[in-house]
């Protein structure tokens, strides 16, 4: 993706010796960050998910997994839209940039209803609240920190989207701007993989 | 947090912000809203000097009581408080700190750089960090700290700020130990809201360091000047982003245990607690995977400093650079995979043991690596004992008694004997305060004139040095031997008659000599910074490129950016070789120190700087608003808090979106506007949630 442009007149230092933005750079430093932040969340839910003897029921017993694959699946395919908006902006297709911003934040948008949704029913026909077991403290917090981590990334892709449509346009600046909400986004869905993998689909017998 | 997203919507249209963008550089608010690497970094460094006397008192008051057996100088709650403190505060308000100063004033100015990549990041950085400690420290106004609510039969014996001994209001802060063991520190055992405030105190500081651990690699790999090449950065430099990296996959992982111990305590989630099923060994294995690296985030800054300072007044350069830059990488990787030597007396399993006991082990080597080399470098070297040298080479022989006492916890049936005793307090003070405290004093004298265009005073600084020297060993020597005759840490009192009273009155007198040496550091610093000897360009014949600009340093630093050929530039800019290999000292390397002198000071077009802002100061005020309210969330005025706290961040987080980075200053040197690196990456405290 073209960089910023930079102006090295004599008396500045050179930017960029790798080559890559600044915020690019920094977003990816930090994601890696991030990774070690799920991996600890997913490690604290392994390790009591299927601990024998706990008072009350286990997040496991009462996934609702055909519900869950259909909301895995909406937020697979905002990644998909994420792209085309990606796309649309370097074709310079404005129009179609903002149309595929709005559609990946509203499927991001339609995950979280779906998580509002399962927690609902967990507390409410279930009684599994925070408080239950150590194993459903670990699923709230696991799965409550990435619904987090999806709400800020839909913030952040209105606000590209009312940027754009105010303006009419998204400027260069802004299309390092896209490509930062994107590689978060992205980031966003390939966690809820290995979420949905680990904690939802393979099953592990009490010890 | 999204508004960072409007950042370049209206960059094209300066002084649209809510306030009036701040124009000073001076005074108070010059302070408030600087963005430059090298105020913040001056900040950072008085607030950890402060940190360091605030723990240094905490510690002479654990001296004190612990001077004589029985003593009554505390209560038991008041002890257990300061100790915890004590830890606390020297390791993530003191020495943590330190070295985000020396990084922020010396990372740009050494490869070249104008500044940070993020220079807001950078004072958002600085500020949350600030706020932190405060947020800390409030314990001891707001703070409570409660008798445990056993549900098992076992009551507290003493209310914490009761029983005998005096200062029984410093009770009412955390006292859980600054590992914050769990059932200990959780809500059974400690209620009250002390230890919410040491959970929520060090997530805010850890946020700190996550943002500038982001800013200083990105600095590092990006804003390098021409010609610097990753192996020709300075030691200090690679030794830095070692740490940004431990940094940056440490820090995720308390995050995940602080938030964990915060639910437990304020929202009833079963992660510790075993009366629900919780397991608190998690905790230990949480804490030490975050608490192991962070040794070394303590201690590699330090080396850094000495890497530098040892060749400097050795007059060579630094035997084996690359090998000491790979050891230092390789002590951070393998410091990932050695936590649970913290754990042996846990229960682990014996496989566990062996193993984690064997990559303790191996640590010593890239260590030795390090030790070898810097003797190596001293080897045949024509030395200056100089003040910094002095701390350097004090530095050099302090650590090597703490990394060798360090091997011996390797040892699973040895360290089972040396759990808990004052062995272990003796090992982590030598390579904590004998090995970092030392390397940091060494860096402060050494890099003292570029604050202030002065050198320190030399036989103050001796004065100090010596002083500091017996007074350290006074203290933490004894402490060997006390712990292996069995005298127990984090204990109150200690009874008669088992020989430890005069080893601890030796301790405490060391303990009142290190106090003095800080004494005349203080005196030396303030009597320096007026009247010291002026320090011109160079004073030490340095090796490295921030020594090629005048001191202090300009607002901008330099003026033509060096082009870097070597390793140490600057060195070889002044020197040549004869024959026989032996450094000799080009013609015109004074006349071309008098060129810098002038040609530095004297910018031909202005420079344009990143310009002011207030919002990170705001923005970094949003989050402990916000943590007090999670503290007292059940009532109105904590839901409140929280609210306003959000709205605090959210707003300064718009205006710094719409607030572009450079913008024409009505003072000196601005006219071309330069459409330069927007720099801002607010996105990376997206973090800040997580």
């Amino acid at each position: 993706m073209a960089d910023l442009a930079h102006d090295t007149a004599d008396h500045h230092p050179p930017h960029e010796s790798t080559g890559i933005d600044n915020r690019k750079l920094g977003m990816w430093v930090f994601l890696s960050s991030e990774f070690l932040f799920f991996g600890a969340l997913i490690t604290n839910y392994l390790l009591y998910s299927n601990r024998a003897g706990y008072d009350g029921i286990y997040p496991a017993a009462i996934y609702d997994i055909p519900f869950t694959s259909v909301s895995s699946f909406v937020l697979l395919m905002s990644s998909l839209t994420m792209v085309l908006a990606h796309n649309a902006l370097s074709r310079g297709d404005q129009n179609g940039t903002r149309t595929w911003l709005f559609a990946t934040a509203a499927l991001g948008a339609v995950f979280l209803g779906g998580q509002v949704f399962e927690f609902t029913e967990f507390i409410v026909e279930y009684g599994m609240t925070m408080q239950t077991n150590p194993a459903a403290s670990a699923f709230y917090l696991l799965t409550g920190f990435h619904g987090v981590h999806v709400a800020i990334g839909v913030i952040m892709l209105l606000s590209l989207w009312g940027i754009s449509r105010r303006q009419g346009e998204l400027s260069e600046k802004h299309g390092m701007n896209l490509e930062l909400v994107g590689l978060y986004w992205h980031f966003v869905d390939i966690i809820w993989i290995v979420i949905f993998t680990v904690v939802y689909l393979l099953s592990y017998p009490p010890t | 947090m999204a508004g960072d997203n409007q950042v370049t919507a209206t960059a094209e249209r300066p002084q649209s912000t809510i306030f009036k963008r701040p124009s000073s550089t001076k005074g108070l608010w010059g302070w408030i809203t600087t963005v430059d690497h090298k105020k913040i970094g001056i900040m950072y460094g008085y607030a950890a000097f402060f940190f360091f006397i605030v723990g240094g008192i905490e510690a002479l008051l654990i001296r004190v009581q612990l001077a004589q057996a029985d003593g009554e100088f505390l209560t038991a709650g008041a002890y257990n408080a300061m100790f915890t403190m004590h830890a606390t505060t020297m390791v993530f308000l003191f020495i943590m700190p330190a070295s985000a100063a020396f990084m922020n004033y010396l990372l740009p100015l050494m490869i070249g750089a104008r500044d940070v990549a993020f220079p807001r990041l950078n004072a958002l950085s600085w500020w949350i960090f600030f706020f932190g400690g405060i947020f800390l420290y409030s314990t001891f106004i707001f703070g409570t700290s409660l008798p445990p609510i056993s549900p098992d039969g076992i009551t507290g014996n003493l209310a914490p700020g009761g029983g005998p001994g005096g200062f029984g209001f410093l009770a009412d802060s955390p006292d859980g130990g600054w590992f914050g063991y769990q059932p200990n520190a959780g809500p059974l055992y400690s209620p009250g809201t002390a230890m919410d405030y040491w959970a929520l105190g060090l997530q805010i500081i850890g946020l700190a360091s996550l943002v500038s651990s982001v800013n200083f690699i990105v600095t590092v790999f990006n804003m390098r000047t021409l010609g610097m090449r990753l192996l020709r950065m300075p030691v200090f430099v690679w030794m830095s982003t070692v740490v940004a990296f431990l940094l940056l996959f440490s820090l995720p992982i308390i995050a995940v245990a602080l938030f964990m111990v915060t639910f437990d305590r304020q929202f009833g989630t079963l992660f510790f607690a075993p009366v629900g099923g919780g397991d608190p060994i998690l905790w230990q294995h949480l804490f030490w995977l975050f608490g192991h690296p962070e040794v070394y985030i303590l201690i590699l800054p330090a080396m850094g400093i000495v890497s530098e300072v040892i060749p400097v007044f050795s007059r060579k350069p630094l035997f084996g650079y690359s090998a000491v830059v790979f050891a230092g990488a390789a002590i951070a990787f393998l410091g990932f995979g050695v936590w649970a030597h913290h754990m042996f007396a846990s229960g682990i399993t014996p496989v566990a043991q062996a193993a984690f006991g064997l990559a303790t082990m191996t640590i010593a080597i890239p260590t030795g690596i390090k030790i070898f080399n810097w003797m190596g470098t001293l080897w045949g070297g024509r030395l200056r004992l100089t003040t910094p040298m002095l701390f350097a080479v004090g530095f050099l022989a302090m650590f090597t008694i703490g990394g060798l006492s360090g091997v011996t916890h390797a040892i699973v049936p040895s360290d089972w004997q040396q759990t808990d005793t004052y062995y272990v307090v003796a090992h982590f003070h030598y390579v904590l305060f004998g090995g970092a405290v030392f390397g940091l004093f060494a860096g402060l004298y050494y890099w003292f004139p570029k604050l202030t265009g002065r050198v320190m005073s030399e036989r103050l600084g001796k004065t100090h040095f010596w002083l500091q020297f017996l007074g350290f060993n006074l203290t933490f020597a004894p402490m060997h031997w006390l712990g292996l005759q069995g005298m127990v840490r984090r204990t109150w009192q200690y009874a008669p008659g088992n020989g430890f009273e005069s080893w601890n009155l030796v301790v405490t007198v060391g303990a009142f000599i290190i106090a003095l040496s800080i004494l005349v550091f203080m005196y030396n610093w303030y009597r320096s910074r007026r009247r010291g000897d002026a320090s011109g360009l160079d004073p030490w014949d340095a090796r490295t490129v921030e020594w090629m600009i005048p001191n202090p340093t300009p607002e901008y630093n330099f003026v033509n950016p060096p082009v870097v050929e070597k390793l140490d530039h600057w060195w070889h800019l002044k020197y040549t070789e004869d024959e026989e290999g032996r450094a000799v000292r080009r013609p015109e390397a004074d006349q071309m120190i008098a060129e810098l002198e002038h040609s530095e000071l004297n910018p031909e077009s202005p420079i344009h700087l990143p310009a002011p802002s207030y919002f990170p100061f705001i923005m970094a005020l949003g989050l402990p608003i916000v943590f007090y309210g999670v503290i007292y969330h059940t009532t109105v005025w904590g839901k409140a808090l929280i609210a306003i706290g959000a709205v605090v961040t959210l707003a300064s987080l718009i205006g710094w979106g719409i607030e572009p980075l450079e913008e024409p200053m009505p003072s000196a040197h601005d006219d071309e506007a330069e459409p330069e690196d927007e720099g801002d990456a607010d996105e990376d405290e997206e973090g800040a949630d997580g």
